[in-house]
C-alpha cells in the first residue's frame, strides 16, 4: 500500500465544551493539522457529536470532496459508532473515519499542562492523519444463520434452555453425558426460597 | 424433566457426549457420541423384570452411596427418558455374554448386547453452555475426618438422607447406628471462601441458603433436633432469602460464627466434638453432636477441559467459564454464538440458573432470529501466493480461523473470515508478510509511528494499546481525570496480538527512547489467548535487543485492564523516569544498529527470492 498523495482529509476538532477546550489549545491543533499533508480543511466545533457537529462534518464531505476524515475528539470507544454513521450518511465508506483521542489521552489527563497538552494533541492528529490517509473501505459482508440449537448439559439450566427456545420455535438438541437428564438439582431433596421438590 | 423429554421440538440425547464442533457463529458443526446403553430406548417400558435378575450388586452413585443399584438399572426413579441402562462396566460381560440373565427375562427383546457407540452429526446456529458443576470433595480436608468418621457427611448426601426417595424413604437417620440424631452440626464454606491449599478462594453463593432450609426441613421432620450452624458469614441475600434465615432461626436453629479447627469422634459412641471459637460471643466452647454435615462448596465440573477446547473458551482463575464481559454480557461466552446457563458460569441457585438459562435463550434467539450475521469487516486476509504454507497462523489463531498452512502438501493459509475475531495474531507472527490484518495494516501502523517520531522523538514513549483492555484502561484515567506526563503516544490495535516485531523496532529505529506494548491480563484476552503470542514476541524482542547492545528495559510489556486507570498513571509516570534516562547517544546507536541490522536481514530475504525465483524458471522452462 502506497501512500496517495491525492488524498483529501478532513479534520474536525472538537472543543467538547470546555472538556477539551479548557485545557488544550483547540484553535492551535486546527491551525496544525492544516498544515500536514493531504489535509484540505480543518475545523473546529464546540460538539462534534452534536447534530450541528454532525452536519459540518456532512457538509465538508461533500463541499471538499473529502475521501477519509479524522475527528480530533473523545475515544472511539465512545463516538466510533456515531461518527461512522454519520459519515456513513454522507456516502463515506464508514472505516474512512479515523478518530484523534485528544480527551480521554490528553486533555483529562494533563488538565495543568496547557503547552504540553496542545503539543500532544497535535502530535495525536498528526498521526491520525497518517493513518487516515492509508485507510481502506472495508466492506462488512452477512452470512446465513443455522436455525438449530445445541444445548451441552441436561440439569435445570439446559432443560430450561432447551424448553424456551423450543417454545420460541426452533428446532433443539439437548445433549446430555448422563443417562438421565436432571443433573444436579435431581438429587437435591428440596430447594430453597419455597422449600418445595426439585424434580 | 419431563417436558423437556416430550417437546416435539426437543431432540433429547441422554447418555451422549460432543465429539468435536468446527464452525463458527451461525454456523457450527458438530458430531455427537451417543453411547450404547445396550438397552433400546424405544422399546423398554420400564417394567424392571431385568433389574430383579441382574446378579451384581454395587453403590448406587445417585443415592450418594447409601443405597446400592443392580448392573442394569434405571438412573432414578423419575429418569428422563424413563428407561433402563447396563452399564458395561458392572456387568459381568456381553461380549461374550457372560451371563444374560436380563436378556432372557425382557419379554420386549429389548436388551441388545451388540449395540454400538453411534456419531451424530448436527449443524447447528447457536451454543448454549450448560455444563454445570461438581460439588467440593471435602476428602482433602482432614481435619474434618470425613474419611475417617462415618457420621461425618456432606450437603449432598444429606439430600438422599431427608429425601422420600432416598435410601431411606426419607427417615433422617446417621450412618453408624442407623438412628435418628438429636444434635446436628452444619459447618459452613467447606471448601469455600478459603485461601488453603485445598480450598477455593470464593463464595460458592449457594451453601448458606442450602443449610438454612436443610435446618428447616429437619425442624419440620424432628422439631425437637438440636441444630447449630458454624459459618463465617450468613449471605441470605435474595429474595426472600432473610425471611427463611429468620424463621430457621425461630425454630430454634443456634448460628454461631465460627469454624472448628478439627473434629474428633468418640470411639465409643461415635459422637463428634469440636472446639469453636464463637467469634460474636468471644468464647471458646466445645460442642458434641451425634452428626456433622459438611456444607460443601461447588467447583466447576471436573471435565470443562472438554467443552473449553471444543469451543475455544476461556476460564476464570477459579476454573469457571468466562463471560464475554462481567457486567454487560454476562451470558455470552467470548466466542460468538456461544452462551451460557447456570453453574458452568459460575455458582448459582436454581433461580439463578433458570434466570441465566432463560437469558442465554433469549440471546440466542437475537442470532436466530435475524437469520443472518454480520461479518466484522476487521479481519485478516492472506496473499496465497506470498504464503509459505508453514502454518504459524494456523497455530496461533486462537479461534481456528485458518485452514491449510500445511507445508508438507503446500497448502497456503486460508482465512475464514467468519470465524475471524480480527485479532491480528496472525499477521503480526508471519514471517513473510503473507497475512495482512484489515483496518490494521502494517503500513497503516507504521504510517503512525513514523508521525510520532518525525518530531522531539527524544520525548516520547511509543505506546501500543490494545483496544478492550489497555485502550479502555487509559480511558479511565482520563475519565477519572488522573494526571500523567504527556509524554506517551498511543497506538491502538484490536489486540496485543497484533503488535508485529517490526512495529516495535521500527519505533526504535525511527528513535524511539521507549517502546511499550500494553494488553490485558492473562485469562482476559478478548481474543482468548492471543496475547501470548505478545508475551513471546516480545521476549524474543529482549533477546534481540541485548545481543544488539540495546537496553533490554527500554522495550516494556504491561498488561493493563480497562479497570486500571491507576496502573495506567502509574506505568505512564514510571516510563516517563526511565525516559528521563535514555540518553542521545543511546538512540542513536540503536538507530545506528538496527538500521544495519534491517538492511542485512533484507538483504538475506532478498537473496532467498531469487534463489527461489531461480529455482522456478527452469522448471518452467522444462514445462
Amino acid at each position: 500500500m502506497t501512500k496517495d498523495e491525492n488524498k483529501r482529509i478532513g479534520v474536525f476538532v472538537c472543543e467538547c465544551g470546555k472538556n477539551i477546550a479548557g485545557s488544550l489549545d483547540c484553535e492551535a491543533v486546527r491551525e496544525y493539522a492544516e498544515g500536514l499533508p493531504n489535509v484540505v480543511c480543518s475545523v473546529v466545533n464546540k460538539y462534534t457529536c452534536a447534530e450541528p457537529g454532525q452536519q459540518e462534518i456532512k457538509k465538508y464531505i461533500k463541499e471538499k470532496n473529502l475521501d477519509s476524515i479524522v475527528v480530533a475528539s473523545c475515544t472511539p470507544r465512545m463516538h466510533e459508532a456515531t461518527f461512522r454513521n454519520c459519515v456513513s450518511e454522507a456516502g463515506m465508506n464508514p472505516y474512512l473515519m479515523e478518530m484523534a483521542n485528544i480527551r480521554e489521552h490528553c486533555s483529562w489527563a494533563h488538565l495543568d499542562d496547557w503547552e504540553g497538552a496542545t503539543e500532544k494533541a497535535k502530535d495525536i492528529v498528526n498521526s491520525s492523519v497518517a493513518r487516515a490517509g492509508l485507510l481502506q473501505p472495508q466492506i462488512e459482508t452477512t452470512l446465513p444463520v443455522n436455525k438449530e440449537v445445541l444445548v451441552i448439559g441436561g440439569g435445570i439450566s439446559g432443560i430450561q434452555s432447551a424448553l424456551d427456545l423450543a417454545d420460541a420455535g426452533y428446532n433443539v438438541h439437548l445433549v446430555e453425558k448422563e443417562a438421565s437428564v436432571g443433573g444436579i438439582m435431581a438429587a437435591l431433596d428440596k430447594t430453597y426460597p419455597t422449600m418445595d421438590c426439585s424434580i | 424433566m419431563m417436558d423437556a423429554g416430550r417437546h416435539p421440538r426437543i431432540n433429547l440425547m441422554t447418555y451422549s457426549e460432543i465429539e468435536t464442533i468446527g464452525g463458527f457463529i451461525g454456523n457450527f458443526q458438530v458430531t455427537v457420541r451417543k453411547k450404547a446403553r445396550y438397552v433400546d430406548q424405544d422399546e423398554c417400558n420400564a417394567c424392571g423384570e431385568c433389574e430383579k435378575v441382574c446378579p451384581v450388586v454395587v453403590p448406587d452413585e445417585f443415592q450418594e452411596g447409601f443405597s446400592s443399584r443392580k448392573a442394569i438399572h434405571m438412573p432414578f426413579p423419575q429418569a428422563v427418558p424413563s428407561v433402563f441402562i447396563l452399564n458395561d462396566k458392572d456387568c459381568l460381560g456381553h461380549n461374550p455374554i457372560a451371563c444374560g440373565k436380563c436378556a432372557e427375562v425382557c419379554e420386549k427383546n429389548c436388551i441388545d448386547f451388540d449395540m454400538k457407540d453411534e456419531i451424530i452429526t448436527l449443524k447447528v446456529g447457536a451454543v448454549v453452555v450448560a455444563t454445570g458443576m461438581d460439588v467440593y470433595d471435602p476428602t482433602v480436608m482432614d481435619e474434618y475426618g470425613y474419611t475417617r468418621f462415618e457420621n461425618v457427611i456432606t450437603s449432598m448426601e444429606f439430600e438422599r438422607l431427608i429425601s422420600a426417595g432416598g435410601p431411606t424413604e426419607g427417615h433422617f437417620v446417621r450412618p453408624t447406628d442407623m438412628k435418628t440424631p438429636k444434635r446436628i452440626a452444619f459447618i459452613q464454606c467447606v471448601g469455600s471462601r478459603s485461601h488453603s491449599p485445598v480450598g477455593n478462594p470464593y463464595c460458592s453463593n449457594i451453601c448458606c441458603m442450602n443449610t438454612v432450609k436443610d435446618s428447616l426441613l429437619l425442624k419440620d421432620h424432628y422439631s425437637d433436633t438440636e441444630i447449630s450452624v458454624f459459618y463465617i458469614d450468613i449471605r441470605a441475600f435474595g429474595k426472600g432469602f432473610e425471611d427463611l434465615y429468620v424463621r430457621s432461626k425461630q425454630a430454634g436453629v443456634q448460628y454461631i460464627r465460627g469454624l472448628p479447627g478439627e473434629i474428633f469422634e468418640d470411639p465409643k459412641t461415635k459422637n463428634l466434638t469440636m472446639l469453636v471459637e464463637d467469634t460474636v460471643a468471644n468464647t471458646v466452647v466445645n460442642h458434641e453432636f451425634d452428626l456433622v454435615v459438611l456444607s460443601v462448596g461447588v467447583i466447576p465440573r471436573r471435565d470443562s477441559g472438554t467443552v473449553q477446547k471444543l469451543l475455544t473458551l476461556s476460564r476464570t482463575e477459579d476454573g469457571f467459564f468466562m463471560e464475554s464481559h462481567p457486567k454487560l454480557k454476562p451470558v455470552d461466552a467470548p466466542t460468538g454464538g456461544v452462551y451460557f446457563a447456570g453453574c458452568a458460569e459460575f455458582p448459582k441457585d436454581v433461580k439463578d440458573s433458570v434466570t441465566q438459562a432463560s437469558a442465554a435463550a433469549a440471546r440466542a434467539q437475537i442470532l436466530l432470529n435475524a437469520g443472518e450475521i454480520s461479518v466484522e469487516a476487521i479481519t485478516s486476509v492472506c496473499d496465497a501466493d506470498m504464503c509459505e504454507s508453514c502454518g504459524i497462523c494456523v497455530t496461533v489463531c486462537p479461534f481456528n480461523a485458518i485452514t491449510g498452512g500445511d507445508r508438507k502438501t503446500k497448502t497456503p493459509a486460508q482465512i475464514i473470515e467468519a470465524a475471524c475475531k480480527g485479532c491480528g495474531t496472525c499477521a503480526a507472527e508471519c514471517n513473510f508478510d503473507a497475512i495482512s490484518m484489515k483496518h490494521f495494516e502494517d503500513a497503516q501502523i507504521m504510517a503512525q509511528v513514523d508521525a510520532i517520531m518525525n518530531n522531539k522523538h527524544m520525548e516520547k514513549i511509543v505506546t501500543f494499546a490494545c483496544n478492550w483492555c489497555s485502550y479502555a484502561g487509559a480511558d479511565l484515567a482520563g475519565l477519572s481525570r488522573l494526571q500523567y506526563p504527556t509524554s506517551q503516544r498511543v497506538i491502538r490495535t484490536m489486540c496485543s496480538g497484533r503488535v508485529d516485531s517490526k512495529f516495535i523496532l521500527h519505533a526504535f529505529e525511527k528513535g524511539a527512547p521507549m517502546v511499550l506494548v500494553s494488553g490485558c491480563h492473562y485469562a482476559d484476552c478478548h481474543y482468548i489467548d492471543a496475547n501470548r503470542w505478545t508475551v513471546k514476541r516480545v521476549d524474543k524482542l529482549w533477546n534481540k535487543l541485548e545481543k544488539l547492545g540495546v537496553r533490554p528495559d527500554r522495550l516494556q510489556l504491561e498488561w493493563i485492564s480497562a479497570a486500571e486507570g491507576q496502573k495506567w498513571k502509574r506505568t505512564m509516570t514510571d516510563l516517563d523516569e526511565m525516559l528521563k534516562n535514555v540518553t542521545k547517544e543511546e538512540v542513536e546507536h540503536t538507530m545506528k544498529v538496527l538500521k544495519e541490522d534491517r538492511e542485512k536481514s533484507e538483504a538475506k530475504a532478498a537473496k532467498q527470492v531469487l534463489k527461489k525465483v531461480g529455482k522456478e524458471i527452469p522448471i518452467q522452462a522444462t514445462v
